[in-house]
Protein backbone atom coordinates (compact mmCIF):
# COMPACT_ATOMS: atom_id res chain seq x y z
CA UNK A 1 0.00 0.00 0.00
CA UNK A 2 1.44 3.59 -0.72
CA UNK A 3 1.77 5.98 2.01
CA UNK A 4 -0.30 9.26 1.57
CA UNK A 5 1.05 11.75 4.69
CA UNK A 6 -1.14 14.61 5.90
CA UNK A 7 1.18 17.28 7.38
CA UNK A 8 0.03 19.52 9.79
CA UNK A 9 1.13 22.79 9.69
CA UNK A 10 2.39 25.24 12.00
CA UNK A 11 1.92 29.05 11.28
CA UNK A 12 1.54 32.04 13.35
CA UNK A 13 -1.49 33.64 11.01
CA UNK A 14 0.25 34.86 8.14
CA UNK A 15 3.43 33.19 7.86
CA UNK A 16 4.26 29.19 7.53
CA UNK A 17 6.59 28.10 10.28
CA UNK A 18 10.10 26.87 9.12
CA UNK A 19 9.13 23.46 11.09
CA UNK A 20 6.17 22.16 8.31
CA UNK A 21 9.58 22.34 5.89
CA UNK A 22 11.28 19.83 8.18
CA UNK A 23 8.25 17.67 8.36
CA UNK A 24 8.53 17.64 4.34
CA UNK A 25 11.54 16.38 4.30
CA UNK A 26 11.01 13.43 7.29
CA UNK A 27 7.70 12.48 4.63
CA UNK A 28 10.01 12.14 1.62
CA UNK A 29 11.82 9.99 3.59
CA UNK A 30 8.84 7.36 3.10
CA UNK A 31 9.63 6.14 0.05
CA UNK A 32 6.84 6.65 -2.49
CA UNK A 33 5.04 9.01 -0.07
CA UNK A 34 2.27 11.10 -1.73
CA UNK A 35 2.80 14.17 0.75
CA UNK A 36 -0.55 16.91 1.57
CA UNK A 37 -0.01 19.89 3.76
CA UNK A 38 -3.27 21.30 5.73
CA UNK A 39 -3.26 24.96 6.83
CA UNK A 40 -5.62 25.58 9.59
CA UNK A 41 -5.98 29.36 9.97
CA UNK A 42 -8.90 31.83 9.76
CA UNK A 43 -7.46 33.45 6.57
CA UNK A 44 -4.90 30.50 5.05
CA UNK A 45 -4.15 31.63 1.72
CA UNK A 46 -0.99 33.47 2.39
CA UNK A 47 0.52 30.54 4.39
CA UNK A 48 -1.03 27.68 1.78
CA UNK A 49 0.83 29.21 -1.43
CA UNK A 50 4.30 29.42 0.62
CA UNK A 51 3.48 25.93 1.67
CA UNK A 52 2.56 25.02 -1.95
CA UNK A 53 6.25 25.84 -2.93
CA UNK A 54 7.74 23.34 -0.95
CA UNK A 55 9.47 20.72 -3.19
CA UNK A 56 7.63 17.28 -2.38
CA UNK A 57 4.04 18.70 -1.76
CA UNK A 58 1.63 17.18 -3.52
CA UNK A 59 -1.78 19.34 -2.50
CA UNK A 60 -1.92 22.07 -0.17
CA UNK A 61 -5.81 21.95 1.96
CA UNK A 62 -6.69 24.54 3.63
CA UNK A 63 -9.09 24.96 6.79
CA UNK A 64 -10.30 28.12 7.04
CA UNK A 65 -12.45 29.39 10.18
CA UNK A 66 -12.39 32.25 12.39
CA UNK A 67 -11.77 29.58 15.04
CA UNK A 68 -8.67 28.30 14.20
CA UNK A 69 -7.48 32.76 14.49
CA UNK A 70 -5.23 30.79 17.54
CA UNK A 71 -3.77 27.55 17.44
CA UNK A 72 -5.92 25.53 19.77
CA UNK A 73 -5.35 21.81 20.39
CA UNK A 74 -8.92 21.02 21.23
CA UNK A 75 -10.06 22.73 18.32
CA UNK A 76 -7.53 21.69 15.36
CA UNK A 77 -7.90 18.15 16.27
CA UNK A 78 -11.39 17.10 15.15
CA UNK A 79 -10.62 19.26 12.36
CA UNK A 80 -7.71 17.23 11.30
CA UNK A 81 -9.42 13.94 12.03
CA UNK A 82 -12.32 14.66 9.82
CA UNK A 83 -9.71 14.87 7.68
CA UNK A 84 -7.56 12.11 8.01
CA UNK A 85 -9.88 9.50 6.16
CA UNK A 86 -7.78 8.87 3.01
CA UNK A 87 -3.93 9.16 4.83
CA UNK A 88 -1.65 6.42 6.17
CA UNK A 89 0.37 8.83 7.99
CA UNK A 90 -0.35 12.67 10.04
CA UNK A 91 2.69 14.23 10.82
CA UNK A 92 3.30 17.48 12.49
CA UNK A 93 6.43 19.02 14.38
CA UNK A 94 8.20 18.43 17.78
CA UNK A 95 7.89 21.81 18.78
CA UNK A 96 5.47 23.22 21.42
CA UNK A 97 2.42 23.45 18.64
CA UNK A 98 2.79 19.63 17.59
CA UNK A 99 3.70 18.56 21.41
CA UNK A 100 0.43 19.70 22.17
CA UNK A 101 -1.41 18.94 19.23
CA UNK A 102 -0.87 15.62 17.60
CA UNK A 103 -1.37 13.50 20.95
CA UNK A 104 -4.95 15.05 20.63
CA UNK A 105 -5.15 13.66 17.04
CA UNK A 106 -3.92 10.72 17.85
CA UNK A 107 -6.30 9.85 20.76
CA UNK A 108 -9.09 11.16 18.81
CA UNK A 109 -7.99 8.05 15.89
CA UNK A 110 -7.61 5.35 19.07
CA UNK A 111 -3.73 4.97 17.64
CA UNK A 112 -0.03 5.78 19.12
CA UNK A 113 1.89 8.46 18.03
CA UNK A 114 5.81 8.09 17.37
CA UNK A 115 7.06 11.12 19.69
CA UNK A 116 10.17 13.00 17.49
CA UNK A 117 10.73 10.79 14.83
CA UNK A 118 14.39 11.17 14.17
CA UNK A 119 14.71 9.02 11.02
CA UNK A 120 12.18 6.73 8.97
CA UNK A 121 13.38 3.58 8.38
CA UNK A 122 10.49 2.40 6.03
CA UNK A 123 6.86 3.45 6.05
CA UNK A 124 6.20 1.90 9.75
CA UNK A 125 9.39 1.73 11.13
CA UNK A 126 11.14 5.04 12.91
CA UNK A 127 13.47 5.92 15.11
CA UNK A 128 13.31 8.40 18.18
CA UNK A 129 15.09 9.28 20.79
CA UNK A 130 14.93 8.44 24.57
CA UNK A 131 16.35 9.33 27.96
CA UNK A 132 17.15 13.22 26.77
CA UNK A 133 18.83 11.22 23.91
CA UNK A 134 20.78 8.83 25.60
CA UNK A 135 19.53 6.03 23.78
CA UNK A 136 17.82 5.62 20.21
CA UNK A 137 14.96 3.55 20.14
CA UNK A 138 13.47 1.74 17.11
CA UNK A 139 9.92 1.37 16.52
CA UNK A 140 7.73 -0.54 14.51
CA UNK A 141 4.50 0.39 14.08
CA UNK A 142 2.23 -2.53 14.33
CA UNK A 143 -1.30 -2.80 12.73
CA UNK A 144 -4.03 -0.90 9.80
CA UNK A 145 -4.53 1.82 12.15
CA UNK A 146 -3.06 5.59 10.88
CA UNK A 147 0.07 6.51 11.95
CA UNK A 148 0.64 9.81 14.03
CA UNK A 149 4.06 11.31 14.41
CA UNK A 150 6.26 14.44 15.38
CA UNK A 151 8.99 15.08 13.63
CA UNK A 152 11.96 16.14 15.49
CA UNK A 153 13.50 18.78 13.58
CA UNK A 154 16.66 19.22 14.39
CA UNK A 155 17.15 16.33 12.48
CA UNK A 156 16.11 17.46 8.93
CA UNK A 157 17.11 20.10 6.62
CA UNK A 158 14.21 21.99 5.38
CA UNK A 159 12.66 21.06 1.98
CA UNK A 160 13.48 23.76 -0.46
CA UNK A 161 11.14 25.33 -2.48
CA UNK A 162 10.85 25.24 -5.70
CA UNK A 163 7.11 23.10 -5.80
CA UNK A 164 3.93 24.00 -6.88
CA UNK A 165 1.25 21.74 -5.27
CA UNK A 166 -2.84 22.58 -6.16
CA UNK A 167 -3.93 24.11 -3.26
CA UNK A 168 -7.52 22.92 -2.20
CA UNK A 169 -10.37 24.58 -0.04
CA UNK A 170 -11.82 21.58 2.73
CA UNK A 171 -14.65 21.85 3.93
CA UNK A 172 -14.68 20.04 7.23
CA UNK A 173 -17.69 18.67 8.94
CA UNK A 174 -16.28 18.72 13.05
CA UNK A 175 -17.94 19.71 15.72
CA UNK A 176 -15.63 22.59 17.36
CA UNK A 177 -15.46 23.15 21.26
CA UNK A 178 -15.80 26.87 22.75
CA UNK A 179 -14.12 25.18 26.35
CA UNK A 180 -11.02 26.44 25.41
CA UNK A 181 -10.28 30.15 24.43
CA UNK A 182 -7.52 31.78 23.77
CA UNK A 183 -6.30 34.85 26.00
CA UNK A 184 -2.60 36.28 25.06
CA UNK A 185 0.36 35.59 23.93
CA UNK A 186 3.53 37.41 25.24
CA UNK A 187 6.40 37.30 23.36
CA UNK A 188 9.91 39.39 23.32
CA UNK A 189 9.73 41.61 20.32
CA UNK A 190 13.26 41.02 18.86
CA UNK A 191 14.97 41.38 15.67
CA UNK A 192 17.24 38.72 15.89
CA UNK A 193 17.01 35.28 14.27
CA UNK A 194 14.47 32.58 15.54
CA UNK A 195 16.36 30.21 18.01
CA UNK A 196 15.07 26.95 16.27
CA UNK A 197 16.30 27.83 13.01
CA UNK A 198 18.89 30.55 13.02
CA UNK A 199 22.32 28.98 11.90
CA UNK A 200 24.40 30.40 14.74
CA UNK A 201 23.65 30.11 18.41
CA UNK A 202 25.01 32.23 20.73
CA UNK A 203 24.22 30.63 24.71
CA UNK A 204 24.71 31.50 28.51
CA UNK A 205 24.00 29.53 31.13
CA UNK A 206 24.31 30.16 35.00
CA UNK A 207 27.48 31.55 35.19
CA UNK A 208 26.65 34.77 33.58
CA UNK A 209 25.23 35.75 37.04
CA UNK A 210 22.26 37.75 35.97
CA UNK A 211 19.94 39.14 33.55
CA UNK A 212 22.42 42.29 33.06
CA UNK A 213 25.40 40.21 32.04
CA UNK A 214 23.32 38.67 29.71
CA UNK A 215 23.18 41.54 27.32
CA UNK A 216 27.07 40.67 26.66
CA UNK A 217 25.81 37.74 24.64
CA UNK A 218 23.41 39.83 23.00
CA UNK A 219 25.83 42.03 21.65
CA UNK A 220 27.93 39.30 20.96
CA UNK A 221 25.14 37.43 19.18
CA UNK A 222 24.37 41.02 17.01
CA UNK A 223 27.68 40.83 15.51
CA UNK A 224 27.82 37.10 14.64
CA UNK A 225 23.99 37.25 13.27
CA UNK A 226 23.08 35.29 15.51
CA UNK A 227 20.42 34.15 17.98
CA UNK A 228 20.42 33.78 21.54
CA UNK A 229 20.13 30.65 24.06
CA UNK A 230 20.09 29.41 27.40
CA UNK A 231 20.48 26.83 29.78
CA UNK A 232 17.61 25.61 31.97
CA UNK A 233 19.63 27.05 34.65
CA UNK A 234 19.80 30.46 33.43
CA UNK A 235 16.31 30.87 32.59
CA UNK A 236 15.10 29.34 35.99
CA UNK A 237 17.61 31.95 37.69
CA UNK A 238 15.74 34.50 35.66
CA UNK A 239 18.44 35.21 33.25
CA UNK A 240 16.55 34.65 30.10
CA UNK A 241 12.65 34.30 28.98
CA UNK A 242 11.87 30.96 28.97
CA UNK A 243 11.48 30.63 25.15
CA UNK A 244 15.40 30.74 24.86
CA UNK A 245 15.89 27.36 26.99
CA UNK A 246 17.85 24.70 24.96
CA UNK A 247 17.73 21.11 25.88
CA UNK A 248 15.51 18.36 26.21
CA UNK A 249 12.48 19.77 28.04
CA UNK A 250 13.40 23.11 25.99
CA UNK A 251 14.14 23.52 22.03
CA UNK A 252 16.29 21.24 20.03
CA UNK A 253 18.32 22.74 17.92
CA UNK A 254 20.94 22.33 15.12
CA UNK A 255 22.75 25.75 14.02
CA UNK A 256 26.12 25.54 12.11
CA UNK A 257 27.78 27.46 14.69
CA UNK A 258 26.93 26.75 18.63
CA UNK A 259 28.97 28.56 21.52
CA UNK A 260 28.06 27.80 24.94
CA UNK A 261 29.62 30.20 27.18
CA UNK A 262 29.05 29.72 31.09
CA UNK A 263 27.13 26.13 30.35
CA UNK A 264 28.51 23.10 32.47
CA UNK A 265 26.79 21.09 30.08
CA UNK A 266 24.52 19.12 31.82
CA UNK A 267 22.71 15.78 29.88
CA UNK A 268 19.39 17.42 29.92
CA UNK A 269 21.17 20.32 27.99
CA UNK A 270 23.55 18.36 25.52
CA UNK A 271 20.08 16.64 24.04
CA UNK A 272 19.15 20.27 22.76
CA UNK A 273 22.22 20.88 20.91
CA UNK A 274 23.89 17.29 19.97
CA UNK A 275 23.36 18.04 15.92
CA UNK A 276 24.88 21.59 15.83
CA UNK A 277 27.28 21.03 13.62
CA UNK A 278 30.44 22.84 15.68
CA UNK A 279 30.33 23.31 19.36
CA UNK A 280 32.38 25.86 21.06
CA UNK A 281 32.69 25.66 24.84
CA UNK A 282 33.80 28.34 27.01
CA UNK A 283 34.10 27.70 30.58
CA UNK A 284 36.22 28.78 33.78
CA UNK A 285 35.97 24.95 34.66
CA UNK A 286 38.41 22.60 32.55
CA UNK A 287 36.68 19.47 33.91
CA UNK A 288 32.69 20.98 32.77
CA UNK A 289 31.19 18.27 30.71
CA UNK A 290 30.60 20.50 28.09
CA UNK A 291 34.20 19.90 26.86
CA UNK A 292 33.56 16.14 26.15
CA UNK A 293 30.98 17.44 23.46
CA UNK A 294 32.71 20.91 22.26
CA UNK A 295 34.64 21.21 19.41
CA UNK A 296 36.26 23.73 20.12
CA UNK A 297 37.13 24.25 23.99
CA UNK A 298 38.61 27.38 25.72
CA UNK A 299 39.49 27.59 29.16
CA UNK A 300 38.76 30.72 30.69
CA UNK A 301 36.47 33.80 32.01
CA UNK A 302 33.76 34.58 29.74
CA UNK A 303 33.39 38.28 30.95
CA UNK A 304 36.98 39.04 29.61
CA UNK A 305 36.78 36.23 26.29
CA UNK A 306 33.73 37.20 25.35
CA UNK A 307 34.31 41.11 24.69
CA UNK A 308 37.51 40.09 23.63
CA UNK A 309 35.94 37.85 20.71
CA UNK A 310 32.68 40.73 19.94
CA UNK A 311 36.00 42.89 19.07
CA UNK A 312 38.05 40.55 17.36
CA UNK A 313 35.64 39.36 15.13
CA UNK A 314 34.78 43.30 14.50
CA UNK A 315 37.99 43.60 13.32
CA UNK B 1 -16.19 16.85 46.83
CA UNK B 2 -13.72 19.21 44.76
CA UNK B 3 -11.33 16.91 43.88
CA UNK B 4 -7.61 16.70 41.69
CA UNK B 5 -6.62 14.08 40.41
CA UNK B 6 -2.35 13.50 39.79
CA UNK B 7 -0.79 11.35 37.52
CA UNK B 8 2.53 9.89 38.50
CA UNK B 9 4.92 7.22 37.15
CA UNK B 10 7.96 5.78 38.22
CA UNK B 11 11.27 6.68 36.12
CA UNK B 12 14.65 5.97 36.34
CA UNK B 13 16.06 8.90 38.78
CA UNK B 14 17.23 11.61 36.29
CA UNK B 15 20.93 11.07 38.03
CA UNK B 16 21.55 8.08 36.93
CA UNK B 17 23.26 8.15 33.65
CA UNK B 18 21.86 5.59 31.20
CA UNK B 19 23.67 2.72 29.58
CA UNK B 20 21.96 0.83 26.73
CA UNK B 21 22.01 -2.88 27.46
CA UNK B 22 25.35 -5.12 25.21
CA UNK B 23 22.23 -6.94 23.36
CA UNK B 24 19.86 -4.05 22.44
CA UNK B 25 16.56 -5.08 24.18
CA UNK B 26 16.51 -1.98 26.47
CA UNK B 27 18.38 0.35 28.95
CA UNK B 28 20.04 -1.16 32.19
CA UNK B 29 17.36 -0.69 35.26
CA UNK B 30 18.57 -3.13 37.70
CA UNK B 31 19.72 -1.98 40.33
CA UNK B 32 19.07 1.49 39.37
CA UNK B 33 16.94 4.35 41.51
CA UNK B 34 13.99 5.31 41.06
CA UNK B 35 12.09 8.22 41.88
CA UNK B 36 8.95 9.95 40.49
CA UNK B 37 8.90 11.41 37.35
CA UNK B 38 10.82 15.08 37.97
CA UNK B 39 7.45 17.04 36.29
CA UNK B 40 4.71 14.78 37.62
CA UNK B 41 6.31 15.91 41.38
CA UNK B 42 5.67 19.73 40.08
CA UNK B 43 2.14 18.04 39.25
CA UNK B 44 1.54 16.71 42.59
CA UNK B 45 2.85 20.27 44.24
CA UNK B 46 0.81 22.40 42.24
CA UNK B 47 -2.63 20.12 42.93
CA UNK B 48 -1.39 20.32 46.86
CA UNK B 49 -0.57 24.27 46.47
CA UNK B 50 -4.58 24.55 45.01
CA UNK B 51 -5.44 22.43 48.33
CA UNK B 52 -3.86 24.74 50.54
CA UNK B 53 -5.23 27.83 49.47
CA UNK B 54 -9.22 25.96 49.05
CA UNK B 55 -9.33 25.62 45.98
CA UNK B 56 -9.82 21.67 46.17
CA UNK B 57 -10.48 19.27 49.55
CA UNK B 58 -8.62 16.21 48.23
CA UNK B 59 -5.65 15.23 46.03
CA UNK B 60 -5.80 11.45 44.68
CA UNK B 61 -2.63 10.36 43.08
CA UNK B 62 -2.36 7.79 40.03
CA UNK B 63 0.03 5.20 38.64
CA UNK B 64 -0.13 2.66 36.45
CA UNK B 65 2.60 -0.19 36.39
CA UNK B 66 3.88 -2.52 38.22
CA UNK B 67 3.47 -3.62 41.94
CA UNK B 68 7.11 -1.78 42.07
CA UNK B 69 5.43 1.80 42.21
CA UNK B 70 4.54 1.48 45.39
CA UNK B 71 7.09 3.05 47.20
CA UNK B 72 6.56 5.96 44.51
CA UNK B 73 2.68 6.25 45.50
CA UNK B 74 3.89 6.48 49.25
CA UNK B 75 6.35 9.21 48.38
CA UNK B 76 3.59 11.34 46.86
CA UNK B 77 1.21 9.84 49.83
CA UNK B 78 4.56 11.63 52.13
CA UNK B 79 4.57 14.80 50.25
CA UNK B 80 0.07 15.17 50.94
CA UNK B 81 -1.78 13.44 48.38
CA UNK B 82 -5.05 12.40 50.87
CA UNK B 83 -4.82 8.77 48.89
CA UNK B 84 -3.22 6.62 45.94
CA UNK B 85 -4.57 4.40 43.17
CA UNK B 86 -2.10 1.76 41.78
CA UNK B 87 -3.77 0.53 38.15
CA UNK B 88 -1.11 -2.82 38.41
CA UNK B 89 0.22 -4.13 35.53
CA UNK B 90 3.65 -5.44 33.90
CA UNK B 91 5.49 -4.82 30.72
CA UNK B 92 4.79 -1.58 28.02
CA UNK B 93 2.07 0.63 28.94
CA UNK B 94 1.60 2.91 26.26
CA UNK B 95 0.28 6.50 26.31
CA UNK B 96 -2.62 5.93 25.00
CA UNK B 97 -3.38 3.10 27.47
CA UNK B 98 -2.14 5.45 30.24
CA UNK B 99 -4.54 7.77 28.75
CA UNK B 100 -7.75 5.33 28.86
CA UNK B 101 -7.01 3.97 32.49
CA UNK B 102 -6.67 7.56 33.77
CA UNK B 103 -10.39 8.35 32.33
CA UNK B 104 -11.51 5.39 33.68
CA UNK B 105 -10.65 6.82 37.05
CA UNK B 106 -11.71 10.36 36.37
CA UNK B 107 -15.41 8.78 35.40
CA UNK B 108 -15.05 7.21 38.93
CA UNK B 109 -13.12 9.79 40.80
CA UNK B 110 -15.11 13.00 39.03
CA UNK B 111 -12.43 15.21 39.83
CA UNK B 112 -12.29 19.28 38.93
CA UNK B 113 -8.89 19.31 37.38
CA UNK B 114 -6.16 16.45 36.45
CA UNK B 115 -2.54 17.16 36.80
CA UNK B 116 0.10 15.38 34.83
CA UNK B 117 3.76 16.05 33.88
CA UNK B 118 4.41 17.12 30.74
CA UNK B 119 6.26 14.15 29.74
CA UNK B 120 8.18 11.39 31.32
CA UNK B 121 11.86 11.47 31.10
CA UNK B 122 12.17 8.22 30.05
CA UNK B 123 10.44 7.84 27.18
CA UNK B 124 10.03 11.26 26.43
CA UNK B 125 6.75 10.97 24.70
CA UNK B 126 4.75 14.02 26.36
CA UNK B 127 1.19 12.23 24.79
CA UNK B 128 -0.62 11.06 27.91
CA UNK B 129 -1.94 14.27 29.30
CA UNK B 130 -3.12 15.79 25.58
CA UNK B 131 -4.39 11.41 24.81
CA UNK B 132 -6.86 11.83 27.98
CA UNK B 133 -8.12 15.35 27.41
CA UNK B 134 -9.02 14.25 24.04
CA UNK B 135 -10.88 10.62 24.94
CA UNK B 136 -12.18 12.93 27.82
CA UNK B 137 -13.58 15.57 25.68
CA UNK B 138 -12.51 18.51 27.94
CA UNK B 139 -9.76 21.12 27.57
CA UNK B 140 -5.98 20.97 27.89
CA UNK B 141 -3.47 22.88 28.99
CA UNK B 142 -0.09 21.82 28.58
CA UNK B 143 3.15 23.09 29.37
CA UNK B 144 1.89 25.09 32.36
CA UNK B 145 4.01 27.41 34.29
CA UNK B 146 1.10 28.93 35.93
CA UNK B 147 -2.30 27.95 37.13
CA UNK B 148 -4.88 29.93 38.72
CA UNK B 149 -8.59 28.78 39.55
CA UNK B 150 -11.68 30.53 39.31
CA UNK B 151 -15.17 29.94 39.77
CA UNK B 152 -15.33 26.58 36.93
CA UNK B 153 -12.64 27.67 35.20
CA UNK B 154 -8.42 27.98 35.00
CA UNK B 155 -6.50 30.86 33.48
CA UNK B 156 -3.20 28.82 32.82
CA UNK B 157 0.01 30.42 31.49
CA UNK B 158 1.76 27.74 29.00
CA UNK B 159 5.33 28.01 27.76
CA UNK B 160 5.42 27.77 24.41
CA UNK B 161 8.09 28.08 21.87
CA UNK B 162 7.45 31.69 21.07
CA UNK B 163 7.05 32.91 24.69
CA UNK B 164 4.35 32.61 26.88
CA UNK B 165 1.05 32.06 26.63
CA UNK B 166 -2.26 31.94 28.35
CA UNK B 167 -5.73 30.09 27.85
CA UNK B 168 -8.39 29.97 29.80
CA UNK B 169 -10.11 26.61 30.12
CA UNK B 170 -13.58 25.31 31.28
CA UNK B 171 -13.27 23.16 34.04
CA UNK B 172 -13.23 20.07 34.43
CA UNK B 173 -9.77 20.41 32.74
CA UNK B 174 -6.36 18.22 31.67
CA UNK B 175 -3.33 20.89 33.13
CA UNK B 176 0.44 19.32 32.25
CA UNK B 177 3.19 20.89 34.09
CA UNK B 178 6.71 22.95 32.96
CA UNK B 179 9.15 22.95 35.21
CA UNK B 180 8.67 26.19 36.53
CA UNK B 181 5.55 26.11 37.87
CA UNK B 182 6.64 25.33 41.25
CA UNK B 183 9.66 23.94 43.37
CA UNK B 184 8.56 20.43 45.00
CA UNK B 185 8.64 20.74 48.44
CA UNK B 186 10.82 18.19 50.44
CA UNK B 187 9.54 15.42 52.62
CA UNK B 188 9.35 15.10 55.99
CA UNK B 189 10.41 11.99 58.25
CA UNK B 190 7.07 12.16 60.37
CA UNK B 191 5.30 12.57 56.45
CA UNK B 192 6.44 9.56 55.99
CA UNK B 193 5.31 7.92 58.65
CA UNK B 194 1.77 9.28 58.55
CA UNK B 195 2.11 8.00 55.09
CA UNK B 196 2.44 4.82 55.90
CA UNK B 197 -1.50 4.74 56.68
CA UNK B 198 -3.11 6.54 54.12
CA UNK B 199 -5.21 4.83 51.76
CA UNK B 200 -3.64 3.26 48.72
CA UNK B 201 -6.10 1.37 46.62
CA UNK B 202 -5.00 -1.29 44.20
CA UNK B 203 -6.66 -2.10 41.00
CA UNK B 204 -6.02 -3.97 37.16
CA UNK B 205 -6.39 -2.86 33.96
CA UNK B 206 -8.45 -5.46 33.50
CA UNK B 207 -10.47 -4.65 36.26
CA UNK B 208 -11.24 -1.16 35.08
CA UNK B 209 -11.90 -2.49 31.79
CA UNK B 210 -8.76 -1.29 29.76
CA UNK B 211 -6.98 -3.79 26.97
CA UNK B 212 -2.96 -3.62 27.38
CA UNK B 213 -2.93 -3.00 23.63
CA UNK B 214 1.04 -2.20 22.59
CA UNK B 215 0.83 -0.81 19.30
CA UNK B 216 4.34 0.47 18.96
CA UNK B 217 6.84 -2.95 18.85
CA UNK B 218 10.08 -1.86 20.29
CA UNK B 219 12.52 -3.20 17.94
CA UNK B 220 16.13 -2.13 19.30
CA UNK B 221 18.06 0.43 21.58
CA UNK B 222 21.00 1.51 20.69
CA UNK B 223 23.21 4.34 22.37
CA UNK B 224 23.35 7.21 20.52
CA UNK B 225 26.38 8.26 18.15
CA UNK B 226 29.01 10.34 20.02
CA UNK B 227 30.82 13.39 18.84
CA UNK B 228 34.30 13.13 18.44
CA UNK B 229 36.17 15.04 20.86
CA UNK B 230 37.44 18.52 19.91
CA UNK B 231 40.75 20.54 20.75
CA UNK B 232 41.57 22.77 23.25
CA UNK B 233 42.38 26.89 22.01
CA UNK B 234 44.51 28.73 24.17
CA UNK B 235 42.61 32.76 23.65
CA UNK B 236 40.18 34.08 21.98
CA UNK B 237 42.08 34.85 19.30
CA UNK B 238 43.07 31.19 18.32
CA UNK B 239 39.66 30.60 18.91
CA UNK B 240 38.52 33.46 16.24
CA UNK B 241 41.32 31.69 14.03
CA UNK B 242 39.62 28.50 13.79
CA UNK B 243 36.50 29.29 13.49
CA UNK B 244 37.58 31.27 10.44
CA UNK B 245 39.60 28.23 9.21
CA UNK B 246 36.28 26.13 9.18
CA UNK B 247 34.40 29.07 7.50
CA UNK B 248 31.96 29.96 10.28
CA UNK B 249 32.92 33.57 10.96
Amino acid sequence: MSSKVLIVAEHDGTKLNPSTAKCVTCARGITGAEITVVVCAADASAIASQAAQLAGVAKVLTVENPANAHLLAAVLAPQIVALAGPFTHVFGPSTTFGKDLMPRIAALLDTAQVSDVMATQSPTRFCRPIYAGNAILTVEFDGAAKIVATVRTASFEAAPNGGSAAIEKASVDAALPTHTRFVAVSAAKSDRPDLQTASRVISGGRALGSADAFKILYSLADKLGAAVGASRAAVDAGFAPNELQVGQTGKIIAPELYMAIGISGAIQHLTGIKDARTIVAINKDSEAPIFEVADFGLVGDLFQIVPELERLIGA
Amino acid sequence: MKRILVGIKRVVDYNVRIRVKPDGSGVITDGVKMSINPFDEIALEEALRIKERGGAEEVVVVTIGPADCQPQLRTALAMGADRALHVQADGVIEPLVAAKAILKLVEREQPLLVILGKQAIDDDNSQTGQMLAALWNRPQATFASKVELAEGKARVTREVDAGLETLEVDLPAVVTTDLRLNEPRYVKLPDIMKAKKKPLETLTLSAIGVEQKQRLKLVKFEPPPQRQKGIRVKDAAELVEALRTKGLL
